[in-house]
This record gives structure tokens, sequence and C-alpha cells, in this order.
């Protein structure tokens, strides 16, 4: 793990790169290049918040879909029922983290790779579930269609991006993160030395299924008709972990590229991909480039 | 009689599940690596078995006897080409990157099988099929009787190889303590190919027998891996009769839950379960 100063010149530098993205609407009004900065928004946000288990925690979470259906669910619910939207994200992202904290709290008293099965069988049967008893395609009504508006969508989305950035580097550089990256590292070492390592690891998820479920409900909010089930699918969670491997950017550009040309096997590709990438390079690309960037100083100073 | 008929439904599905989880359970319990692309490996042995009766006209039990060697070849492949590069790793970086190379294993299988076979559910028409065996009021469906004795030979079989053959001894060595194994000159990566193998075969023959009984579409996979799993906690790691038990225990809650409270919530059982024997007894009931 790196030091905090570079988490923080890290943090600063995408936080930039936002503000400017603030400006996008003006320079560019145009709805396709919004929606596609949107979804690389929502893709950074769900990167981000699987990362504060996974990096920090140690513990990998394979129903990340699970906490963005779920803040998705309850969103749309209560905001088609007339309550206001952010309200209705905080309760979206509420119920997320209770659901999180009770498969957390069985699964996290045992060691590898349970919390990774708890939280995948929480995805799978709430897409099950919610597909069996919601048939039916979630349609705004006629209303709100035509009061819709992208350019709120799209800066929702970048201030979501935005604090899911903020928190995980004030996780990174707090006395919270470095007892997590304690656990991770060793956890009966942690715990000798006074962590307590459940309720961190408890925390940790509690902040990130919090963000998956504010992601959620803005996905509720953007989009405007869906299957109740479909943010439940896998393939959110496979949006999630892709984040921290391949770069949250880099991975919708090429996804939405590879759906445009290999419209059917495009996710071949990428499934192939990224085996490939954790076998070659198991700490991902930002360790590979800071393993290079190491390798190039040294000899840099050798010479 | 219509709650017992449900109940008599969800314990032959249940032979299944157990069938399904015997092949995870082994190579969770020997490589402590969890493949999560396991149902995908089921439903590629159920196309497997789906091809040779659709183009040569092969008897799906009859299939069992191509697509269970296939298998085995496919298992010892991933773990050439995946799998036996993480389990190299230290326990952290093992588990992390073998869930996430099952992951995207997945996807890439999912991905695969649509393109190949198309999304549509496929099944194998045989003349039997419809064979319905009356006892008093209970019709029982010969097809899917048959496939629970044949789940419960597979695994009778499988734990007769891991207490006689000197391989399964070897298995069940490293399982226990592979460094242990180690120095008692046992060669531990032949052990753990062994074990993958024999686990993807496990799984071919389960997507075989699903497809005969059920059908067979790209998208079980995830489906199965979640039976799996669930059979895999709720009966505890070391005891192959015991997974077998725990997949008839599913079966039968998930047909009495889906009595107690209607068919769409049939799935929320397994949740139930999961988190239960987690808190109450995170061994598994079977779970030395």
């Amino acid at each position: 793990m790196t030091s905090g100063g570079h988490e923080r010149r890290w943090a600063a530098a995408i936080l930039a790169a936002l503000a400017l993205l603030a400006l996008l609407p003006l320079a560019a009004p145009r709805d396709d290049v919004l929606n596609f900065v949107f979804l690389i928004l929502l893709a950074i946000t769900l990167a981000e918040s699987w990362n504060i288990v996974a990096g920090y925690a140690g513990q990998v979470n394979l129903g990340h879909a699970a906490f963005f259906g779920l803040g998705a669910l309850v969103t749309r619910t209560l905001w088609t029922d007339g309550i206001p939207v952010l309200l209705a994200m905080a309760a979206g992202a509420a119920t997320a983290m209770l659901f999180a904290l009770v498969i957390g709290v069985a699964a996290f008293r045992l060691r590898g790779a349970y919390f990774a099965i708890g939280t995948l069988a929480l995805g799978e049967i709430l897409r099950t579930t919610v597909g069996n008893v919601l048939p039916q395609i979630s349609t705004l009504p006629a209303a709100t269609i035509a009061s819709y508006r992208l350019t709120q969508r799209y800066y929702l989305a970048l201030g979501l991006a935005a604090v899911s950035v903020i928190a995980v580097t004030a996780l990174a550089t707090s006395r919270l993160g470095l007892g997590m990256r304690a656990i991770r590292e060793d956890e009966e070492a942690a715990e000798a030395s006074g962590v307590g390592a459940l309720s961190l690891k408890l925390t940790a998820l509690a902040l990130s299924t919090a963000l998956a479920g504010l992601a959620g409900g803005l996905f509720a909010y953007y989009h405007i008709s869906y299957y109740p089930s479909h943010p439940f699918g896998p393939q959110w969670t496979f949006d999630a972990l892709q984040g921290p491997v391949l770069g949250a950017v880099l991975y919708v550009v090429l996804k939405e590229y590879l759906a445009l040309h290999w419209v059917d096997i495009h996710l071949l590709i990428f499934g192939a991909l990224f085996v490939a990438i954790v076998l070659l390079l198991p700490g991902g690309l930002v360790q590979a480039t800071e393993r290079a960037r190491a390798v190039l100083g040294g000899s840099r100073r050798a010479a | 009689m219509i709650l017992a008929q449900q109940l008599l439904l969800g314990l032959l599905i249940g032979g299944l599940y157990g069938l399904a989880a015997a092949g995870l359970s082994l190579v969770f319990g020997v490589m402590r690596v969890l493949n999560v692309a396991h149902g995908e490996l089921i439903m590629l042995g159920g196309y497997g078995a789906f091809w040779l009766a659709a183009l040569l006209g092969v008897d799906p039990f009859a299939s069992l006897a191509l697509v269970i060697p296939g298998a085995l070849l496919l298992g010892a492949i991933l773990y050439w080409g995946l799998f036996g590069f993480v389990v190299r790793a230290h326990e952290e970086t093992r588990v992390k990157n073998s869930l996430l190379i099952g992951f995207g294993l997945a996807l890439a299988l999912h991905a695969l099988a649509v393109r190949l076979w198309t999304a549509d559910e496929r099944s194998i028409p045989t003349s039997y099929g419809g064979a319905v065996l009356s006892v008093g009021e209970l019709s029982i469906p010969l097809v899917r009787l048959a496939t629970l004795v044949l789940a419960l030979l597979l695994i009778g079989a499988l734990q007769l190889l891991l207490s006689r053959w000197r391989w399964g001894k070897a298995i069940r060595a490293t399982a226990e303590d592979w460094q242990a194994a180690l120095l008692t000159g046992i060669d531990i990566r032949r052990a753990y190919l062994l074990a993958f193998a024999l686990g993807t075969a496990l799984a071919g023959a389960a997507g075989t027998l699903v497809t005969v009984a059920y059908s067979v579409s790209p998208s079980i996979g995830l489906e199965w891996t979640l039976k799996a799993l669930i059979v895999v906690v709720l009966a505890g790691l070391g005891s192959m009769m015991g997974t077998f038990v725990g997949g008839l225990v599913l079966g039968l809650a998930e047909a009495a839950s889906a009595a107690t409270f209607g068919g769409p919530y049939r799935e929320i059982v397994g949740l139930v379960i999961f988190v239960v024997v987690l808190t109450v007894r995170p061994r598994g009931l079977f779970g030395r």
C-alpha cells in the first residue's frame, strides 16, 4: 500500500478532473456525451465503493449488485410515490447498509471465502425474488418524463463520484483506514495490537454498501424504464470489481467500444481480458504502473 | 397431498443440488479455492449432453460416459491454465484472485454459451421422458427419480475413490494439511490437479442430469453455483455423503418455502439457511 501523501495526490488529480467535468454540460450540451460520462461516473462510484471492502478490509464482495439493486428498488418505489428524490436515495442507502450488516455479522466471523459466498447469495437471491415478485417493467409516469432533465442527473452523478473519491481518500489516510489495512495484512497481529477486526470490517462494509445504495438510487432516478430485477444483476458487480483491476474509466470506454463493434461477444472478450489481467498482474493496473515506476526510478537513481 | 407432492419434487431436485455441491466442496476443501464458475461448468456439461443427443442421437443417460471424461479433461486444462497459478499464492491473494478469476470465467463462459447455443432454453426429448410412477396419490417422474439415484451413485463412487484409491488418500491428506502432506512426500500439485479435474467431472455429470430432467440455458450457471454454495455452507466440508444430504435438505426447504409463502419466494430460504448456519454452526451440519 502506498503512503497517505500519494493517495492524496491521486485523489486531488481525480477531483480536479471531476471539477472540469462540471463544465461539460455548458461546453458540450449533447445528450450522448452526457450519458456516456454519466456511465463513467457511475462506474467510478461503484468501483470506489467496492474497493473500500476489497482494498482496505481484504474481503471480496461478489454481490455488490445486491446493494446497488436495493438502493435502486427502494429509491424508485419511494420517489415515484412522491417522496423527494434525495430523501428516497438516503432511504435506499440505509436499506442496503442494513442488509449488508446482517450478512456481514454472520460471514465476517469466518475467514476466507464465506463473505464472498454470502454476498453472492444475497445478490442472486434478491435478483430472482425481485424478478418473481415484480415481473413488470418499471416506467416513470408521463409527467415525470416530460420534466426530465439529464443535466440534473449528470450533476448528481458527478457529486456522488466526488463524494466517493473523497470518502475513500479520507479513509485511506485516517486511523480507521490504517486499522483496516492492518487487518488485511495480518488479522491476528492487528487484533493483538488492539485493532477490533470485526467492528472495523463492519464499518468498511457499511460505508461501502451505503455508497453502492446511493449509486443504485441514482440509477433509479436516471433510467426512465427498466426491469426492477435488472440492477441486481451480476454485471453490476463486475462493473464494480473491474475498477480497481482495470481502472473504471478505461473499463467503461473499452466496454462501450467493444459493445458497439462486437455486440454479441464483447462480454466474452471482457471476461477473458479480465482473467488474463488478474493472472498476469495480480495487483491490478495501478500496482503495475507503480511497480514500473519504481523500477524506472530505481534505474535512474542507479545511473 | 399437494404439499406431499411438492416436497417429493423438492427432494428429487435436491439430489442434483447435492451432486452440484459435491464437486464444489471437493475443490474448495482441497485447494481452498472457491470456483464461482462451478455453475458454468455444470451448464457446459448440460450442453455437452445436448450436443451429443442433437447431433449424434446419443441417449442422455448414456452420454454420461462421454461427458464425464470430457469434463475431467476440461478440468485439467482449467487447472493448468488458470487455477494452478492462484493455488501457489499465499492465502489472502489466493482467495481473492481465485474469486476474481472465477467471476471473469463465469462471464466469459456465459457469453460463449450464448454465442454457441443461443440464449434459448434447451432440453433433450426422450421416448421415456413422460413416464410416471404412481404411489398412492403421489406421482413420481421416473426420469427425475433416475437422476436422484445416479447422483447418489456418483457421490458414493467419489467417496469410495477418496477412501480407497492411493491418490484419493493423497487428496484427502492434502485437504487435511498440505504442509504435512508435502513433508510425507505427496505430490500436492498432482493432488490439486486431480481434485479440480474430479470436481469438474462431477459438475459435468450434474449438468447432464439437470438437462435430462429439467432444461439448460446459458444463464443457469450462477443459479447452480449459488445452490451448490448454499449446500456447501449447510453441510460443511469433509463429508461427501453429508453434502448429498445437505442437497436434499435444501431441496425440501425450498419446496416447503414455496408451499408456505408462494412460488416467487422459494429462493429466500437459501439466504436464511446461509445466515443461520454461519451464525449457529459455522462448520456446517456435517463438517469436521
